[in-house]
């Protein structure tokens, strides 16, 4: 277990304290097992076999020289497959768009390049990997379109369905936008193209099943959401819910990747039970580019404002590419009149479905792609007005949300700019474009502004006194790097008064208290509100539990005439009276008291607000004039974000975020050959993402914003919104370097020579 | 008759024996030639510290440091390294001593998922034994074969650089 005591703490309270990581010892000492690090006896190896074609039929499938290797156990393919779940809705997870969820070895159909077709089972990891080259398939092919910018004129509506619901559809129209931008004196306009993203997180998708037999199941599975994957696993191979059990104690990595159950689960779980066996299925990097991703989105902006800087009018429209099957869709056009109230408004969000799979939630989806095109629509306007781009922010700073016609449950976005600006000394830029440098490179600065929905789903939370007079919490949600653990036993220590080291919170595991996938930045909101509503039930149970005692002093207590510090339940009006959580267990003849509790976000109080996280982020860039060379120097991300219950980790999601903006803004594509319907660099060395020589002075900022509304935290979530502001910000930079607006991402230095 | 194939099955038949210290400790089995030290150490010794984030030289979670140098051991099948000193992300701290740079990475908050943690340290410290990189942005270039999807990058280096000034000063 790591020293707790290292740690100096300074009293109360933990919440807002900046504790280092409690599974920090386990993750520096090679202790911390992932999914495929669970080395259970009798293990069978799965290697997934791709399809090598877009779009079509497999005629036969020769598995004969592959099953002749010793050590092959067996190959599964659709033709040989057991019968699986028939109605295709028993596929769809919780993180399901509107659609028909793709159905591994449903028939011989082939939908997009890379689809697994089939899995080939051994005794050996490399036997299987072996073997696999041995499966000799046969396909007819059919026509296919994968490329979006050649498809662009067959963009519909997307489809409704119940997964939308987290992502409402463009705000209705406001005066009329048309009239508006032509008679507005100053304009902006722009095309923003970006291209496929993966989110190669750095471990790899494994999944180790284990067979406990009678249809039972034990599941480390690489997720963000242990319950979603439990479902999943019981609709499609017609499992109890109570047989299959799926643990995730670290997750190397997801930013959306894990948020629905992957191709491994399926197929490890298909061959564990028809064989009998543990198996262990791990897609390899080239094939964690085989399933979602962040699709490519065209956009287009027009934006126009009077003489004093006022915006009148917003047009933001995006086209964005989906599968055949389903109709996945972000919030890409929202964004621009919550955070700019302009009288006319249009905005339109539109889908082109291909021969791809279905794209996926990746870190801050849709946000990171819409801000880009507003902010930068922005940055081009107040070049055009010549006002400064943070005073043009301010011109037009919206003190409610007009494209819902509600006030803010907080915003102070505002302190963002100021602080942002004042830390990275913003006054310091002149304001022509290329005229700041350093020796023969061009200096550039840039702002941009982030925005990112404060939401809130609901969970539950276990709480229990143990035997010891200890606290135990848990949930089945995951810590996929965030430092969930850290920051729920923060809150349940304060909420309990103990100290860190007498509160175990235990997560990851679908057996424990319902929580939902973890993503959106909506965990610390849900499930630290369940951990919080667990505590207080837990309070009311330990007073009712003393006023049965014999003699008891709190006979007359209420539960708002107590506290809780100290190991200890005191009574306010007389703080010597007082029953530590020992002596309530001893009295509870030694058994544990729990509570198990929902924590819902509270919806007629909230529907009357918008809530949202805010951000502005401040870059400089140097740009070598001769060779186009861009480099991000540094860079400060002010951040409002309610309350931060740890200071430390927190950051740390900032600085990834950061960091996920310049690889967002300068590295990371997946590039498509149109002409064979595939991903062409699906590794990580030709798949760019920063290394550490990229990467240089990050600052982060977090603003004061008490919010009272938003949840009983008051807490915003801090998963996204580093991504959101700073990829325009680098844009913008890069324009007041070298007078060249380059709207497609990633920018790289050939488009400046 | 012999064919390709029945030669090729005969061939996967093949073991050696294999032995090396791993974390101080002799360690011998029998193994296939195109085993890889990583799958070696993680499926075959259950030393599963070591990570497989690519497989092919891409990322550097595998990092091990072996006779001292610091080599991708996913890059290296576990037959080339008979006779060799091993240690892994389970033979950095001592007795339940945290070695400087681990303690580093957690007061810097160095890393967010942890997985690509155990190649980042033992690369470090194979670089600082190098004796190659001296200021920060020498760690960076030299450190940058150690890709990390968190971001946990600027943290990273700052625990590195701690760590590395505590040494020169000594």
């Amino acid at each position: 277990m790591p020293p707790m005591e290292q740690q100096k703490l300074s009293g109360r309270p933990l919440v807002g304290q900046a504790i280092s990581r409690l599974e920090g010892y386990e993750k520096v000492t090679g202790a911390a097992r992932y999914s495929g690090e669970f080395n259970v006896k009798d293990l069978l190896y799965g290697y997934v076999i791709n399809s090598t074609i877009t779009k079509g039929k497999i005629i036969s499938i020769d598995t004969s020289k592959a099953e002749a290797i010793p050590g092959v156990i067996t190959v599964f393919h659709h033709g040989n497959r057991p019968s699986l779940a028939w109605f295709s809705m028993q596929y769809a997870d919780m993180d399901a768009p509107p659609g028909t969820p793709f159905r591994p070895l449903q028939n011989g159909e082939v939908k997009y390049n890379g689809q697994p077709i089939a899995l080939l089972v051994a005794d050996s990891f490399e036997t299987a990997r072996y073997a696999a080259t041995l499966v000799k398939v046969v396909y007819t092919t059919e026509e296919f379109q994968t490329d979006l910018i050649g498809n662009m004129a067959k963009a519909r509506a997307p489809k409704g369905g119940l997964a939308t619901f987290l992502k409402p559809p463009p705000p209705k129209p406001f005066g009329d936008f048309e009239k508006a931008f032509e008679a507005a004196p100053f304009k902006a306009t722009g095309k923003f193209i970006h291209g496929t993203e993966h989110h190669n997180p750095m471990e790899l998708f494994t999944t180790t099943t284990v067979y406990n037999g009678k249809g039972k199941l034990t599941i480390y599975d690489k997720t963000q959401g242990t319950v979603n994957c439990q479902l999943y696993v019981a609709n499609v191979f017609g499992l109890h819910f109570k047989d299959v059990r799926v643990i995730s104690p670290y997750v190397g990595g997801a930013f959306g990747s894990g948020l629905r159950p992957q191709h491994q689960l399926f197929f490890s779980v298909m061959a564990a039970l028809e064989l009998k066996r543990n198996v262990r299925v791990t897609l390899d990097r080239h094939q964690m580019f085989t399933f979602g991703h962040r699709p490519p989105t065209v956009q287009f902006t027009r934006f126009g404002a009077t003489v004093d800087g006022k915006v009148t009018a917003l047009n933001h429209e995006a086209i964005a590419e989906t599968s055949r099957f389903e109709d996945y869709t972000e919030v890409v056009v929202n964004w621009a009149h919550m955070l700019y109230p302009a009288q006319n408004t249009l905005f339109k969000y539109n889908l082109v479905p291909l021969d791809v799979f279905s794209p996926l939630d990746m870190r801050a989806p849709g946000g990171s792609t819409g801000l880009h095109a507003i902010e930068s629509t922005m940055d081009e306007l107040a070049y055009q007005l010549k006002i400064d781009p943070l005073e043009l922010r301010l011109i037009n700073y919206a003190e409610r949300d007009e494209s819902t016609d509600r006030p803010y449950s907080s915003k102070e976005l505002r302190k963002c700019y100021l602080q942002g600006a004042e830390q990275f000394g913003w006054n310091k830029r002149s304001p022509e474009p290329r005229s700041m440098r350093n020796g023969h490179k061009l200096v550039g600065y840039g702002m941009a502004t982030g925005i990112w929905e404060a939401m809130q789903l609901p969970a539950r939370a276990a709480a229990s006194i143990t035997t010891e007079g200890k606290l135990k919490v848990n949930s089945a949600v995951t810590d996929i790097g965030t430092g969930t653990l850290t920051v729920m036993s923060q809150i349940a220590a304060d909420e309990m008064g103990l100290p860190l080291e007498d509160v175990s919170f235990t997560y990851g595991d679908s057996k424990m208290a319902f929580a939902p996938i973890q993503g959106g930045s909506f965990t610390i909101s849900s499930v630290g509100s369940a951990v919080k509503a667990a505590c207080n039930a837990l309070k009311k149970k330990i007073l009712k539990k003393a006023k049965t005692m014999d003699n008891s002093p709190f006979k007359s207590h209420k539960i708002d005439e107590v506290v809780f510090a100290d190991r200890k339940m005191i009574s306010i009006a007389n703080p010597s009276v007082f029953i530590s959580y020992s002596d309530i267990i001893a009295a509870n003849d030694h058994k544990v008291i729990k509570s198990v509790n929902f924590a819902m976000p509270k919806a007629l109080k909230l529907k009357k607000y918008s809530r949202a996280a805010h951000s502005a982020s401040f870059v400089e860039v140097e740009v070598d004039e001769e060779l186009g060379t861009i480099n991000v120097t540094r860079a400060v991300t002010a951040v409002a974000a309610g309350k931060i219950i740890n200071p430390k980790t927190a950051k740390s999601q900032i600085l990834g975020g950061m960091v996920w903006s310049i690889s967002k803004a300068l590295r990371e594509e997946t590039i498509s050959d149109h002409r064979f319907g595939k991903y062409m660099n699906m590794n990580i060395a030709e798949y760019h993402i920063p290394v550490h020589a990229d990467i240089h002075d990050l600052d982060v900022i977090f603003v004061e914003e008490q919010d009272d509304i938003v949840n009983e935290l008051g807490t915003k979530g801090v998963g996204e919104i580093g991504l959101a502001a700073m990829p325009s910000a680098i844009a913008n930079a890069i324009y007041h370097a070298t007078g060249k607006r380059i709207n497609q991402f990633p920018i790289h230095f050939d488009q400046l020579l | 008759m012999h064919t390709y194939e029945s030669g090729l099955k005969e061939e996967m038949q093949h073991q050696s024996e294999l032995s090396m210290t791993i974390n101080g400790v002799p360690k011998s089995r029998t193994v296939k030639p195109w085993v890889s030290l990583l799958d070696y150490l993680r499926e075959y010794l259950d030393l599963t510290g070591t990570k497989k984030g690519c497989d092919h030289g891409q990322c550097g979670a595998c990092t091990v440091i072996c006779d001292g140098k610091r080599i991708l051991s996913c890059l290296t099948l576990a037959v080339m390294k008979e006779g060799s000193e091993i240690t892994t992300i389970e033979g950095i701290a001592k007795d339940g001593e945290l070695h400087p740079l681990q303690q580093a990475f957690i007061d810097h908050d160095a890393f967010q998922c942890g997985y690509c943690t155990p190649g980042q340290i033992c690369s470090a410290i194979g670089m600082i034994a190098e004796g190659k990189a001296k200021t920060r942005s020498e760690v960076k270039e030299l450190m940058s074969g150690n890709l990390c999807r968190c971001g946990a990058n600027t943290n990273i280096i700052d625990a590195i650089m701690d760590v590395q000034k505590g040494a020169g000063n000594e």
